[in-house]
């Protein structure tokens, strides 16, 4: 599904600061340069993260640069105009805070964790390497081996993230979530500066940032900073529409095997191509949400935990998971470590037995009640810890949802209703539009 | 009525920030010490309970009791199964977690206000009526097992077990709390049940509650929740050094990039220099791209994508301990930049740059670290356990505040013995060779996983 980000046009068309005000102690703004700002009030503790977040990410990125939108952010640490290598964290550090940085495959994001008064320090230092970051060839060729040996630590070294780099690969033919986030090696072992600053020219613009400010602060007091700081960056007028490739029908289920003596344990995976939360349209989403508590959101209580591993001794474990929140569309994956004398094919014919079963004989209502009464409550809790309400509101909107879809998506959860559950299952479990990977030590030990 | 009401108006920190926590010291009905934080704008409480003791009360043979009794504790009790007792607990929406480390065991809830009794009544029968019934014994042995058996297919828990395993033969740190294949498959019912009564007791537990609670609601509800717990267990171990010799010790195994866990002996909290040692710790590999060993290893020379070290102070043994990653090819120079590191600091000390920096960052993190309900029950309980008045969350910027120049270079010469500095590496490294002198310990007698650095992604 694809989203539009942000459209030169419409960047110019937004009103300057129009305040809304919002639930949740949630202010936003869009500044005059297409900026937009969030601020979160929690004034338990006089704290504040201030977060970056742009929307680009790797899957964005062109064919052969795999792994980019991640070197730039290593190289975000870099000197600028006015401040040396490394000066950004340093600082960050002698005012008593913490800093650091993510990138995925729909967005890259800044943020330090600093006492409230110091949020100007970390404007103006955050505003100033949106714009003047300053490369050179030294800071490039160091920070490509820190990028690969993060390859080596995080990936290389891991059979596990190995395997899930193949399955991904083998979800999107056509979608660039098929390459890992990090990047392949032989493409980031050439990453050059120009592709750097390419990168980093076109898509690190206020028209293409979101400014999230949550904590111990008065939404006026952040807008007034925003525009001092923010407000004078100039919009990039060759910021592109979002545009990503979109996935052609699966035509026939796709299985892998990947082999390696460093798997701990074998397992296997079943992941299809799932209806992510779209703006307008999350209730698919929600149906599936409850769809991956139903059937492995639990060890215990869960379909699969209940008759793989209590009613019969099939999975050492077993879990779903789905990820309902990203730019186009993800996946909804079930996965069983098969229990002790019983062989792969054996635990997905039973895993496949649950699902079958479960589109027989429908929702236990109980389990459906016990589940909605825990996402309530997990509301609850989220308002406990403002960093991952901030993250919410980043994530969401880079990843083409709207303030509104983004504080709507609780009430949507609660209006889930068995039947909506059933109809998403039915539309999901094609086994035509699926991936199954075995994952294993020893190649001819599994297939026996 | 014994009750002991102080209020300590703590304000963290005058700068940079300034935070109120409200510790209250409260002493229940039934004799529990208990330190609550009210805080009522969101309807839930946070509780942790811990208990001194933990993993090193298994017995002799026993490795890994303490470990499966505590997965246990969420398998049923009372007359409700593990399903059953699960679903009571989804019903409610509570959160309970039972983990179990090297001197302690912990139990960490939150409760909705709406439903806080019952929520209190399922969790107490977990901790007093476990039913260790025998399908769900075996079924988390199997669990703890195949955890086991990928361990060994992981260089990093094989170089930490070496390490540890060589750090202290003589202490229950030396060896994994999981257990072994063999003992952890000898474990009967009888040795949880022994377990259970030996780890949960009330005379070496400390309580914490932060949310949406009065005193006496508190205060009810932790003798409620404790009631029918024995008051007491068997007698904790004794202090053990820091027992590996220094050297590079190898672990044959087939990857690009080798492990490397290195240390010595370290420093106790009730050391005199404890402060000005964490400040230390804070220069050479603490937080942050600013530590020394970060500035060599990684932003100099791009050898490593994370190296960081940690004072480790287990209740009778201390360490100071370090880990990072780095290509086979590069392992070997890595080691020697941070041998290098480690000799220039003891020689040279640190500057007096470095040690405003530290300072500031130290004294600037701690009151950020007071966001969260649950975040500060376990703050509050972490003080309690180590005899820490509510007031320390005022004092201790103050403590960091007073640590001098002389003070850290002084110890950095008497902690930082580069000789002694005991290098385990995991892989197929270059340039170097084993020449620790002495045969490591069996594989299966080792110790726990190290801390993994994980700074951007």
């Amino acid at each position: 599904m694809r989203q539009l980000a942000l459209s030169l046009v419409a960047a110019l068309a937004l009103p300057a600061a129009a305040a809304q005000a919002q639930t949740d102690d949630v202010t936003t703004y869009t500044l005059d340069n297409g900026m937009d700002v969030v601020v979160i009030e929690d004034h338990r503790a006089p704290a504040v993260v201030h977060m970056v977040w742009y929307r680009a990410g790797s899957a964005d990125e062109p064919p052969g640069l795999s792994g980019v939108a991640h070197f730039l952010e290593h190289l975000m640490f870099k000197a600028t105009d006015s401040m040396e290598a490394g000066e950004f964290s340093t600082v960050v550090a002698a005012n008593g805070g913490t800093d650091n940085a993510f990138t995925s495959y729909d967005y890259t994001a800044y943020f330090q964790r600093v006492a409230a008064d110091r949020l100007e320090l970390m404007m103006e230092m955050e505003s100033d390497r949106m714009n003047n970051l300053r490369l050179t060839e030294e800071d490039i060729a160091t920070e490509r081996s820190v990028i690969l040996e993060e390859r080596n630590q995080r990936v290389d070294s891991n059979a596990g993230a190995l395997a899930r780099e193949q399955i991904m690969a083998s979800q999107y033919l056509n979608h660039r979530y098929g390459q890992p986030v990090i990047g392949w090696r032989h493409e980031m072992e050439a990453l050059t500066q120009e592709d750097a600053l390419a990168w980093y020219d076109l898509y690190y613009s206020p028209n293409n940032a979101i400014l999230v400010v949550a904590g111990d602060v008065e939404p006026e007091a952040v807008l007034a900073l925003a525009e001092e700081h923010y407000g004078p960056i100039p919009a990039e007028p060759q910021l592109p529409e979002r545009f990503r490739t979109e996935e052609p029908p699966q035509r026939a289920a796709r299985r892998i095997i990947y082999a390696d003596p460093r798997v701990g344990q074998d397992y296997l995976l079943r992941s299809y191509l799932a209806q992510e939360r779209d703006s307008g349209a999350q209730e698919e989403a929600a149906a599936l949400v409850y769809l991956e508590q139903i059937l492995g959101g639990s060890s215990f209580t869960s379909l699969m935990a209940r008759e793989l591993s209590f009613d019969e001794n099939i999975a050492l474990f077993s879990g779903a998971g789905y990820g309902a929140m990203s730019l186009d569309d993800n996946t909804f994956s079930l996965t069983v470590a098969p229990a002790e004398g019983v062989t792969l094919s054996e635990a997905e014919a039973a895993m496949d037995g649950v699902i079958t079963q479960f589109l027989e004989e429908g929702v236990d209502e109980e389990q459906f009640e016990r589940i909605k009464t825990q996402l309530g409550a997990a509301e609850i809790y989220a308002r406990d810890d403002v960093e991952g309400l901030a993250r919410r509101y980043g994530a969401g909107l880079t990843q083409g949802l709207t303030i509104e879809d983004i504080e709507a998506w609780p009430d949507i959860l609660q209006a889930v209703t068995p039947e909506d559950v059933m109809a998403a299952a039915e539309a999901l479990f094609d086994i035509d539009s699926s991936v199954t990977a075995y994952v294993v030590a020893d190649r001819q030990e599994a297939l026996q | 009525m014994i009750r002991a009401l102080t209020v300590t108006l703590a304000l963290i920190a005058a700068t940079p920030a300034a935070a109120e926590v409200e510790i209250q010291e409260l002493t229940t009905p039934g004799g529990i010490d208990l330190w609550l934080v009210e805080d009522h704008s969101l309807p839930f409480v946070a509780l942790e309970i811990r208990a001194q003791g933990g993993a090193a009360l298994d017995p002799e043979g026993k490795r890994g009791a303490a470990n499966l009794m505590t997965g246990l504790l969420e398998e049923g009790s009372g007359d409700m199964d593990a399903g059953e007792f699960q679903e009571a607990r989804e019903a409610l929406a509570a959160t309970f977690e039972f983990g179990v480390y090297d001197d302690t065991l912990s139990i960490s809830a939150r409760m909705l206000t709406e439903n806080r009794d019952e929520a209190v009544a399922l969790l107490h029968q977990a901790l007093t009526e476990p039913r260790f019934d025998e399908d769900a014994v075996e079924r988390v042995r199997a669990q703890v097992l195949a955890g086991l058996d990928a361990a060994q297919r992981r260089p990093g828990t094989l170089a930490s077990r070496r390490f540890f395993a060589n750090a202290f033969p003589d202490a229950p740190y030396g060896s994994d709390s999981d257990g072994t294949v063999e003992s952890v498959s000898g474990l009967t019912r009888d040795d949880l049940m022994q377990s259970f009564q030996d780890l949960l007791v009330t005379d070496r537990a400390y309580v914490g509650a932060v949310g949406d609670i009065t005193p006496e609601e508190a205060e009810a509800l932790i003798d409620e929740l404790l009631e029918g717990v024995p008051e007491s267990g068997p007698e904790l171990g004794g202090h053990v050094d820091f027992a590996a010799p220094g050297g590079v010790d190898l672990v044959d195994f087939e990857t690009p990039q080798s492990i490397a866990i290195f240390g010595h002996q370290g420093i106790g909290w009730d050391d005199p220099d404890y402060f000005a040692a964490i400040v230390l710790n804070q220069i050479l590999g603490g937080d942050g791209f600013d530590t020394r060993l970060m500035q060599e290893l990684r932003e100099e020379r791009g050898l490593t994508y994370g190296v960081g070290t940690s004072l480790y102070v287990f209740d009778n043994a201390e360490a100071i301990v370090g880990s990072f990653a780095s290509a086979n090819a590069t392992m070997g120079e890595a080691v020697g930049v941070v041998k290098d590191v480690w000799a220039d600091l003891a020689e040279n000390g640190v500057t007096e740059a470095e040690l405003e920096a530290a300072k500031t960052y130290m004294t600037g993190e701690y009151p950020l670290r007071f966001t969260g309900n649950d975040e500060i029950a376990r703050i509050m309980v972490g003080m309690q356990m180590l005899d820490l008045p509510p007031d320390y969350v005022i004092e201790r910027n103050s403590y960091i505040e007073a640590v001098t120049l002389e003070d850290v270079n002084r110890v950095a010469a008497r902690l930082l013995q580069p000789e002694d500095l005991y290098f385990v590496v995991a892989g197929q490294p270059e340039g170097l060779e084993d020449n620790v002198v002495g045969p490591a310990e069996a594989e299966e007698d080792a110790a726990e996983e190290g801390d993994e650095t994980a700074p951007a992604e």
